[in-house]
């Protein structure tokens, strides 16, 4: 007898665990609510800590998935019956599914800058946040304020909506750290003569390499890092941003202008990753991300048979740590379905 | 400036605010500073409104000045804030409203205090039963006086005589609105608008016809933060931080500042008066220093009350331009009257800003 297996999300995670699985003999049916997958790759330019293009890795990934996978795209799951050894779906389009085994990989979503009020996100001109400055990259749409002067100063914000009691995320989000680094070096190779400056609690260069990255972006680039937390942003009569920021290594109070500010926003959990997991009852942490059955030993399972997560759907994610996890998830897929 | 953007956060902090049935409570130091400004919240109220408005003369300070200078402590606050309450609850009332922004901001404390808390409640009533005998409700809605002219902003337009236009020019009049630290600040929620972007003033400058600066030290403390003038030794502080203000403010050339907080209509009148003698600096046009109202004195400039009994003559910045351009009348031979009519005498003229 066949056995199927759904995977919600086709991003990184999703897309990934889809070719190993058909690489296994599986059969696969990959869902995507977009019109393409990809997921938020698609959006961006160069990848950490490379600077690779995005859009190698998406290559690399869309060939794999070649043919051997049922890709269904603008396709939302509206109801999931588990079974006592399977799950039979309901998408939105009217169809259903049978499966055997469920693997979600919906990913996450970027943090709503416009929550951190103080820094004027969607208030002020010339803040604007990192996926939006990654957009201006891969566009190759020219850089500039939005009243079309060349930025000669300009902000990262780390942290925005991360590691933030008053957000509500005391988590941190792994990757804006080295986003924020490789962005400001971005910057300054496309504007030397820029003055650009990154506000952080402290700098996470927890990967191969990220560190070296850092280190360039100081050295080579003369990027300004400033311990400090940006306590309010506000507006010059010529759209300008005015900073305030402690900079506790010095533990002073400071004020400058810059023209034009990133705020580098974090992960949050997706609001389709939670109604699936309310749907299939599974477990969700204080920090609102999915809850493997054990996260040490069976990071890909739930506490739920049949049903598996790979990916953002967990908490923050690099990109080459969701491949490898959802290799991970395939494999224990995989097994599974041996069982069954 | 999106202003779409600013007003999608507006939608998100609308509060309660009660319509009628009000026990007020005053400032501590208002009268000193603004002496017609409680009554003519009261005269709006009452006679233009016909809203219910009650004041019970037993009532005291709120401990809010001793209380953030650290002199006073929390249990005593919560003690004599019970205390109002029961005064309130007497009189058969439940809609609180007070004058004072820093009581405004330690009322939300306590009650959030309490919210949180219940068995502190508990511990409150024994203290204030056993001083005093004293039991309370607490209030269905608790507003400040700012919020209520807020809420009947439209209908003080609709009996309006002037609107905030130059009279001459037919353009808006530019306004710097600064709230008080404690309205909004502590308790984002309980502020209309928020603490980061707030409307309470906005609404009634936009609606009367104004325009609103948004300047870069917008959220900056007009510098009476009790620890900066209250200890005399921190009073430089002060005056520095209303001079940061006003050197922000300045090139957006604003006719005028409204306030809705005791001290900040004080701080930047005054500090205005002693930077010119200082540093022989004006922040307004011509020589001129920029006007300061508060929010009760400028309804009742909107509602075409006399500016001398709206108590202008004891600001310090002279207010006359500012009347000039609302086209609102004004006798100079009556300026420093009393109000049986006796010359109360003049005061000297500053060295640089510009009296009349």
């Amino acid at each position: 007898m066949t056995r199927t297996t759904v995977i919600i999300g086709g991003g990184v995670a999703g897309m990934t665990a889809a070719s190993r699985l058909a690489d296994l003999g599986e059969q696969v049916i990959l869902l995507e609510r977009e019109e393409q997958v990809g997921g938020h790759l698609r959006n961006w330019d160069r990848l950490f800590p490379n600077r690779r293009p995005g859009y190698e890795v998406l290559n690399y990934l869309t060939e794999e998935l070649g043919s051997k996978v049922d890709i269904r795209c603008l396709q939302t799951v509206t109801t999931i019956f588990s079974g006592e050894r399977d799950f039979q779906l309901q998408l939105a389009s009217g169809k259903s599914l049978r499966c055997d085994a469920l693997l979600l990989a919906t990913g996450f979503d970027l943090f709503d800058a416009r929550r951190k009020e103080e820094y004027g996100y969607a208030i002020y001109d010339n803040v604007i946040t990192s996926a939006e400055l990654e957009e201006l990259f891969r566009s190759g749409a020219p850089i500039t304020t939005r009243q079309g002067k060349v930025p000669k100063r300009v902000g990262f914000v780390h942290c925005v909506g991360s590691r933030d009691e008053k957000a509500g995320n005391l988590y941190c989000s792994k990757v804006c750290c080295v986003t924020g680094v490789k962005q400001a070096i971005e910057i300054k190779e496309l504007f030397p003569e820029a003055e650009v400056f990154g506000f952080y609690m402290d700098l996470r260069m927890f990967d191969r390499h990220f560190e070296e990255m850092y280190y360039e972006a100081q050295q080579k680039w003369d990027i300004n890092f400033l311990r400090g937390r940006v306590s309010e942003c506000a507006e010059n009569q010529d759209q300008s941003i005015v900073l305030k920021i402690e900079d506790t290594l010095t533990s002073r109070p400071l004020k400058m202008t810059v023209d034009l500010l990133v705020l580098l926003v974090g992960f949050v959990p997706s609001p389709e990753t939670l109604r699936l997991a309310a749907m299939l009852d599974l477990p969700v942490g204080e920090d609102r991300f999915l809850e493997p059955a054990d996260e040490h030993t069976k990071s890909t399972l739930t506490v739920k048979p049949g049903v598996f997560l790979a990916g953002a759907v967990k908490g923050p994610f690099s990109i080459s740590n969701a491949i490898a996890d959802a290799g991970t998830a395939a494999l224990q897929i995989h097994a599974y379905l041996k069982t069954l | 400036m999106i202003i779409e953007g600013k007003k999608r956060l507006w939608q998100e902090y609308q509060k309660e605010i009660a319509d009628d049935r009000y026990f007020y409570v005053r400032s501590c130091v208002r009268q000193n500073f603004f002496p017609a400004s409680e009554k003519v919240f009261l005269r709006i109220l009452k006679e233009e409104l016909g809203k219910d408005v009650y004041e019970n003369a037993a009532h005291t300070t709120c401990s809010g000045i001793g209380y953030h200078s650290d002199v006073v402590p929390f249990e005593t606050a919560m003690t004599v804030i019970a205390r109002q309450f029961s005064l309130m609850t007497e009189s058969g009332y439940e809609h609180f409203v007070t004058s004072c922004i820093t009581s405004f901001g330690l009322y939300s404390e306590v009650l959030e205090t309490w919210k949180h808390f219940p068995d502190v409640l508990q511990k409150v009533r024994g203290y204030l039963k056993e001083a005093t005998g004293r039991t309370f409700e607490l209030p269905k809605n608790v507003a400040h006086a700012s919020d209520v002219i807020f809420r009947f902003r439209n209908e003080i337009a609709s009996r309006g005589t002037h609107r905030l236009v130059n009279h001459l020019t037919g353009k808006p009049l530019r306004v710097v609105e600064h709230i008080g630290c404690h309205y909004s600040k502590m308790f984002p929620s309980k502020g209309v608008g928020g603490a980061e972007y707030p409307y309470v003033l906005v609404g009634m400058i936009e609606d009367w016809g104004g325009e609103v600066i948004d300047y870069p030290e917008r959220r900056h403390c007009c510098g009476f933060g009790f620890r900066q003038y209250i200890v005399r030794a921190n009073r430089g502080y002060s005056i520095a931080n209303s001079k940061k203000k006003f050197e922000s403010m300045k090139p957006y050339q604003p006719d005028f500042i409204l306030t809705n907080c005791p001290g900040c209509p004080m701080f930047f009148d005054r500090w205005q008066y002693a930077l010119s003698e200082m540093e022989g600096v004006t922040y307004g046009q011509n020589g001129e220093g920029i006007p300061v109202l508060t929010y009760e004195e400028l309804s009742g400039l909107i509602l075409g009350y006399d500016p001398w009994d709206l108590g202008l003559q004891v600001h310090q910045v002279p207010v006359e331009p500012l009347l000039d351009k609302l086209g609102i009348p004004y006798d100079p031979e009556t300026k420093f009257a009393g109000k049986d009519g006796q010359d109360l005498g003049r005061p000297d003229a500053p060295t640089h800003m510009k009296f009349f």
